[in-house]
């Protein structure tokens, strides 16, 4: 089984330094880029590899830089997106601090093919030691002429620069992120114009996901019928997927895109602890439906997990086991949302701690029979289409998911008038 | 108020972007990293500075969770209290350090030591229940282990 993405990763050991990735066969994709290929190769060998973002939307990579208009004079920038805050989500970690070579050399491949000459990591602040590694990546990059000025001899430029935030969930949706970038708060923007046209300082903009720059070099260097083929499913690439919560052993790993979320589970995480038995699953971050028994045998892509009314998300899943109260579980979700709203959009600012007030006056045994119709109001109220940016509609997701597969669990704290798990 | 060395630091992340404005959250950082906190004075010399207004720049510094609007104590605890991480039983640790040192969250202790705030997922979920003090991330935390954490921190 192919692991390009941590292959050079070892547990307890620090990151390749740039010779060492040298050797190993690293920014090999960057010389073949600059030197062999046209920007718009490097663009339509993306789009032919069907890499969607890791992000967690899964959208085309190739598709979003081929909406950046060329032939505009003046800057163009591109972002990565390494401000991993998505509660249940640690695989951008293991590749910031386990292979920051292997990020910069994407993102000179992506930078290359956008044309753009500035680039920025915008990494969370939590993330001590990657900013550590990067920093000093990032001069061991420009020390060996891979960033800067007329990099190899061929006259592209290119710049990069780490950001570090200071905390705040809706950084990491692309707009609010660029507002950021510029010194504002970090609203979301409108979307259009979207950002590939007119983002950071309105100049073009790419913002990527740390996994998505990662995959880059291997797609350059191998091609794009090569990395269909790591895949077991439509979608193309290896994934980094990762479970938390009561299983034998937590983790991450990076596996073939469809592996089945039973396989995930049992095998790569051992299975729920002894004194627990398995409920359910958000199968991607906390803005993802939940999914259930009956689920386990998908594949864990987009299409397959979009089907079963969920999102394959991050691919990071946090698992539910029955000794866990499911309300205290989306309460803990919507606290979480509720706190990291911007505030702009009234539906989302004043929905999401009403949604928390409920859950929590449910765990305290002041639950009412109408809550449950209030819940699922808001479901709808603050869903896709009805507020500014996705996170309140994410926010909706576990909740509505919740009250579907767990109702008899909500009511239970209605009727006995306080939370059977306590 | 702002002293030459924090002028210094905040001229040269100026120096990094088109735009004088966009380094504003890094001269917060920059005079927060000196003093601990992010006073009204402080606030106001840092918008003259930024030639930003000190409305526009609060509003800044008060959107995002670690830009300190009040003081704090010497070191900072910051406890991971997501979903995973409640999973695995972050309140126990919570209540257990909180009776320890004698505060809730948001207060600092007597001899201004540590203060305590929650904070969203560290990112550490397969090693849960985490918790941050100052830039160490400790993770797999249990009651027993808090005093040797601590000791740790003068």
């Amino acid at each position: 089984m192919e692991t390009p993405l941590t292959q050079h990763i070892v547990a307890n050991r620090p990151p390749l330094s740039l010779k060492e990735y040298e050797q190993v066969g690293g920014y090999q994709s960057v010389r073949k880029v600059l030197k062999q290929m046209t920007p718009a190769e490097v663009t339509e060998l993306v789009k032919a590899s069907n890499l969607k973002g890791r992000g967690g939307a899964g959208f085309s990579t190739g598709m979003k830089w081929s909406f950046v208009p060329m032939d505009v004079p003046g800057p163009k920038y591109l972002i990565c997106n390494a401000d991993e805050m998505e509660p249940g989500t640690f695989k951008d970690r293991l590749l910031l601090e386990g292979n920051p070579h292997q990020l910069i050399e994407g993102m000179i491949v992506a930078a290359y093919a956008i044309q753009a000459n500035v680039s920025y990591v915008f990494l969370r602040w939590a993330y001590k030691l990657a900013a550590h590694e990067i920093t000093k990546a990032i001069q061991e990059a420009y020390d060996a002429g891979y960033l800067g000025k007329n990099i190899l001899g061929t006259g592209f430029n290119l710049d990069m620069h780490l950001h570090t935030g200071v905390g705040r969930y809706i950084c990491g949706e692309e707009t609010a992120l660029i507002n950021a970038l510029q010194g504002k708060r970090a609203n979301p923007r409108a979307k259009p114009p979207f950002p590939q046209v007119s983002g950071l300082y309105g100049k073009p903009t790419i913002v990527n996901n740390v996994e998505t720059l990662s995959c880059l070099p291997h797609i350059v260097n191998n091609g794009a019928e090569w990395f269909k083929g790591l895949s077991k499913s439509e979608d193309s690439g290896t994934k980094l997927y990762g479970v938390s919560g009561k299983v034998k052993r937590p983790g991450t790993w990076e596996l073939p895109m469809g592996i089945t979320v039973r396989e995930l589970l049992e095998e790569y995480a051992g299975g729920m602890k002894d004194d627990v038995q398995f409920r359910g699953l958000l199968p991607g971050g906390a803005s993802t439906d939940f999914l259930v028994e009956e689920h386990l045998d998908l594949k864990m892509d987009y299409p397959s997990i979009t089907k079963a009314g969920s999102r394959m998300g991050t691919g990071t899943m946090i698992v539910l086991d029955d000794k866990t109260c499911p309300v205290g579980f989306v309460l803990n979700l919507q606290h979480f949302f509720a706190q990291e709203s911007c505030g702009f959009c009234t539906p989302c600012r004043d929905g999401l701690p009403w949604v928390e007030k409920i859950l929590l006056a449910m765990e305290r045994g002041e639950g009412k029979p109408e809550h449950m119709n209030i819940l699922e109001f808001h479901t709808q109220f603050l869903g896709p289409g009805n507020t500014f940016c996705a996170l309140a509609p994410g926010a909706m997701e576990p909740l509505q998911s919740a009250l579907k597969y767990f109702r008899a669990d909500f009511e239970r704290h209605i009727t006995e008038h306080k939370c059977p798990w306590k | 108020m702002l002293t030459s060395e924090e002028i210094e630091k905040i001229e040269h992340e100026i120096s990094l972007v088109p735009v004088r404005k966009a380094a504003c959250v890094e001269a917060l950082k920059v005079v927060q990293q000196h003093r601990g906190w992010v006073s009204d004075d402080t606030l106001k010399a840092v918008a003259e500075f930024m030639e930003m207004s000190t409305a526009e720049l609060d509003s800044v510094a008060t959107f995002y969770n670690l830009i300190y609007r009040q003081p704090v104590g010497r070191h900072v605890i910051l406890i991971c209290d997501s979903v995973s991480c409640w999973v695995m039983g972050y309140e126990n640790v919570r209540e257990v350090l909180s009776d320890k040192l004698g505060i809730q969250y948001g207060q600092t202790t007597p001899d201004g030591k540590f203060t305590m705030l929650p904070n969203v997922c560290l990112g550490c979920c397969d090693h849960a229940p985490a918790l941050m003090i100052d830039n160490d991330l400790y993770h797999d935390i249990t009651p027993e282990k808090l005093d040797e954490i601590l000791a740790k921190y003068a």
